[in-house]
Order: structure tokens, then sequence, then C-alpha cells
């Protein structure tokens, strides 16, 4: 992240250390995971050592410190999912992006992961894309979602040059 | 505001989503009150922390109003991981207003002048329409001369810090991994401060009964487990949904009002919780004085295999372990690995002896609430459907 706009982030909350996790997840939410140079920066800011950020950042699923995509899609794989049919969903997204959960599109758009029960059991399967929900899905629900995202990501051209990263 | 069926222990009622209060009235009226009293009424309601671990309300706010000190938090613990629980999230969507007012009344009683709700980061969706309830929130308390000013942060997803102490070292910018105890948050919580955390459906049991009454909210339920509940409902019923249920029913009522007709066991309290299964549904009470429950109750037909039921919640077990402390680290793993061998005959099936042996040294020497419950599961699945792990 540029130096700017990350200082923005800091002077935003603050450089005590309970602001740490608000401070990474601003970072996650804008460019989608946590570098080692962002890391090092905000550890610069808030007088910690590298170490415990990345200590920090480490312990939490939802604060990557590998690339991810501008998407990432989070299926529910509880029980009570699974039993609702999570997997054909899964399949089904799988299958549309040619993409395993744990790995990421090659132009930097999707990453696709199976997660822990998201608080949605009432209307399984169910996932996240980012911060948004959906809920209730089937194989083709959840095609038409994705579609939607690539028709969306299509016209504003949002991709990454994977050379570049 | 109940039915009665027959002569089912199960009552429904209504006091968290039935009625239509003016909760800033109901806080304008408890202010009213002096703090000792509003303590005493919660002690005298028999409410215990609706989270699951059930400690008395009342008592935590009495610690918390006699800890010295000037500087105190309250928490709402919006940090619903266990699988098969929701109800927080229609909380937090229908009667949000609810939950502020009761952390400002446990503000008002204990001297707490900031309230922080740790919200999963899984319901980060909600997030913004609760900020703008915060405004509003914020805006009325300073009308009402209280000086409480409430405040959001984000989990990350991780699990274990619905447990109280890893939620506060979250909160801190640190790995959530839970704390020794004692000293208790009461004494030293969020930032070495005296720290009250509530689950969020506790903090909006504490408004009502500073209006209603002590004796209104002890006329429900049992001695040890009084008042009404919320209850998150899923797996094999027509009728997924959340529904707020008296304390003390027989889990036999209960799946006769919410089974598909088909139940072969109810696994009660989520994966940290029990497996009951049909034979013993009729001499289970849901309550402290049977099985306490922070509301998942999951319910399985004789289709499921409860194998993968149990294979699932140990792979659920392993990822959110923090690994600090080694029973729990390597003991979840060692219980998945040996069931799978089990399963596939590398191992005998007297090996799950030695597996419950293990399930029990993590309830003994594990640190915190996570390691300590992964035997309930693990111990009530193999041993009722023992066939069903084995074969």
């Amino acid at each position: 992240m540029e130096e700017f706009a990350l200082t923005k982030i800091v002077n935003h909350h603050g450089t005590e250390r309970e602001k740490l996790m608000p401070i990474l997840q601003e970072i996650v939410d804008k460019q989608s995971y946590l570098s080692d140079d962002d890391m090092v920066k905000v550890a610069n800011a808030l007088q910690l050592s590298a170490a415990e950020v990345y200590g920090t950042a480490s312990f939490y699923s939802f604060l990557p410190t590998q690339k991810r995509g501008i998407y990432v899609i989070r299926v529910c794989k509880s029980i009570i999912a699974r039993m609702k049919g999570s997997q054909e969903v899964l399949q089904a997204i799988s299958d549309q992006l040619n993409l395993k959960p744990g790995e990421t599109t090659a132009d930097g758009l999707f990453s696709l992961e199976e997660v822990n029960d998201i608080g949605w059991s009432d209307h399984e399967p169910a996932m996240l894309i980012n911060d948004k929900v959906y809920t209730d899905l089937t194989p083709e629900k959840a095609t038409r979602i994705i579609s939607k995202y690539l028709e969306q990501a299509s016209q504003s051209k949002l991709s990454f040059n994977p050379t570049q990263n | 505001m109940e039915t009665l069926t027959n002569n089912s222990t199960l009552r429904k009622t209504d006091l968290i989503f039935g009625r239509e209060h003016d909760t800033l009235s109901l806080l304008k009226e408890a202010l009213q009150r002096e703090k000792d009293e509003i303590i005493n009424e919660l002690i005298e309601s028999g409410l215990r922390g609706r989270g699951g671990a059930g400690f008395p309300t009342g008592l935590k706010w009495k610690f918390a109003k006699s800890a010295p000190g000037n500087e105190k938090y309250i928490v709402c613990n919006a940090d619903e991981g266990e699988p098969g629980t929701f109800k927080d999230r229609i909380i937090l969507e229908k009667a949000a207003d609810k939950v502020f007012a009761g952390m400002a009344l446990g503000g008002y009683v204990t001297g707490a002048r900031h309230g922080i709700i740790y919200l999963r980061g899984e319901y980060s969706w909600m997030r913004n329409s609760l900020l703008l309830k915060i405004d509003d929130m914020n805006t009325a308390f300073k009308q009402l001369g209280l000086d409480f000013i409430l405040e959001i942060r984000m989990g990350s997803g991780a699990y274990v810090c619905g447990e109280e102490t890893a939620l506060i070292e979250s909160m801190e910018g640190k790995r959530g991994e839970p704390r020794n105890k004692p000293p208790f948050p009461v004494a030293k919580g969020f930032n070495n401060k005296p720290t009250i955390v509530n689950n969020v459906e506790t903090l909006v049991y504490a408004l009502l009964i500073s209006h209603l009454g002590a004796a209104a909210f002890a006329a429900f339920g049992t001695e040890q487990s009084a008042g009404t509940k919320l209850f998150s409902v899923s797996g094999d019923t027509p009728q997924a949904g959340v529904y707020e249920l008296e304390l003390g029913m027989k889990l036999s009522d209960f799946v006769a009002e919410f089974g598909d007709g088909d139940t072969k066991a109810v696994q009660v309290g989520g994966a940290s919780g029990f497996c009951v299964p049909r034979r013993k549904f009729d001499q289970t009470i849901i309550g402290f004085e049977g099985i306490p429950t922070g509301g998942s109750m999951m319910l399985f037909n004789s289709h499921r295999s409860m194998y993968h039921v149990l294979h699932n919640y140990l792979e659920f077990f392993v990822e959110e372990s923090c690994g600090q402390c080694s029973p729990c680290r390597v003991g979840c793993q060692q219980l998945l690995l040996g069931i799978e061998a089990i399963k596939a005959r590398k191992k005998p099936a007297s090996y799950l002896k030695e597996l419950i042996r293990i399930a029990d040294t993590m309830r003994l020497a594990s640190k915190c609430g996570l390691g300590q419950s992964v035997g309930n599961a693990f111990d009530s699945i193999v041993e009722e459907f023992k066939e069903e792990i084995i074969y």
C-alpha cells in the first residue's frame, strides 16, 4: 500500500497498541491482504516490532498475510451447511472460476475459501463475498451471483496484472 | 404472551422481541433507581450469562461496581461463533437498541463510561447499520445526562475470541490467546482496567429485568435456570430459526415441537456442547440443572452419519484452537487423526478408549473453555454412536 494511504489510515485510528486491529482491518478492507512491507510500516508507526504485528495478523483468518483476490468468497462448511448442500455450492463456484479452495484466480479477482460457521445455520448454504452475505444458496443461485461479480469487474476493468505481483 | 401445549414443558415466550418497548424510556426509568437496587434485582432474578457459561449477571455487575478505579469498560460479546448459533445476529438485527441500552445500564450501575461492542468479522455486513444506531444512542445518552459512550470493534474470524479474556487480548491488538484466570476481567480486563463482558442476549434481559422486576423474570424457568432464553434451532427441522423458550424444558418436548419426526440426536450447545441420542430425550432437561447451552440446538435425523458430525466438529476445533496450550493444540489433532484411523481400520476399535482418555485429559488440563469442552461432544457422540464411529 502506498505510504500516503497507509499514513492516512494510521492517523485516523491513532498509534496506541489497541488500534492495531482496526488499522490492519482497514488495510485488508482496502487491498485485501497485508504485505510484509505494510506490516513493517505499521510496526514503525505504532512503535512495535514487526514480529508483534505479524504475530497478531497471522492469528486471524480474516487478516491474510498472503496476496488474495479483490473478492474473497467464503463458503460456510459447518455441519449444518454440509447437510444443506454447501459442497455442491462450493463445487459449482469452483468449476465456474476454475479455482480450488485456498487459491486465487490468475487475474487477482477472486479467492475461494471454506470457513467455519458464519452465523446463518437457519439459511444454509451461505457464503460471504467480502462483507456481503448470501444465503439459501443452490449451485445455480451461487453461479448467478458470481456471474454478477464477473460482469461488474469487467465493466470497471478491475483486474490485477499478475506479473506485477 | 405465552403458549402452552398440553402437558409439554415447552413454552414459547416473547420477552425480547414480542413487545414494542420504548427502549429509551426503559433506560430512563432504570436510571432513576439506586444502583444497588438494580444489582439486587438482577441477583434475585437469577439471570445467568446467556452465552453459555452461565455466570450470575448480577454478581458480575456487583464485582465490577466494587472494583476500584475510575476507568472501567463494559463489553458486549457479539463474537457468536459457536456452530449452530445465530441468535445474537437476530437480536442485533431486530433489537440492537435494547442491547445498547442494556450496556448503558451496566455502565450506570458499575461506573463504566465506555461501552464496546466486539462484533465478529463474519457479521461485518451489519456494521454500518449498527454504527448509525450507535450514533443515535450516543446522542440520546447525552440528552439523558448519562456519561457513557459506545463504539464497535471488529473481530477477524477467530472463534476463540468469544472467550472473554481472548476477546480482551484481541481488543488490545494482540493474538486472541486466553489469559490465565484469576485475575478475572471484572478486576483486570481491557487495558488492565475493570471490564464487564456480557453476552448480547444477557444485556437485553438485564434491561428488561430492571423494568419487569426480578419476580416476573423468575416466574419463568426453574430454580437453577430462571427465566427464558433464545434458542437457535437448525439442522433437520422444518422450522429453523430463533425461538425464545422457557428454560428447564425436557428435550423430548423440544423435539416434539421442532423435530421432523425422525430425530435421531440433538447436539445441545454447539460443537462444544453435548450430543443427546433419542433414547435420552425424555430424561434430558435443558438448563443449568441438566445440559446448559448458549442456545445452539442442532437436530439430526436418521439419515445423518454421526461420524461425519463428529469429524466436522473436530476439524473445526483443530482450526480454531489457538495453539497456546498443548493439551488443546495436540489433543484436537490427535482426536481427529484417531477417529480417521479407526474408520480406515488402521487402528482397532479399542483405540477409542485411548481417545476418550485424551479428551478427558483435555478437559482437565486445557487452559480455556475451548479445549476443556472438546470432550463434551467427543465423549457423548462416541459413547452413544460407537457403531457409527467404528464402522
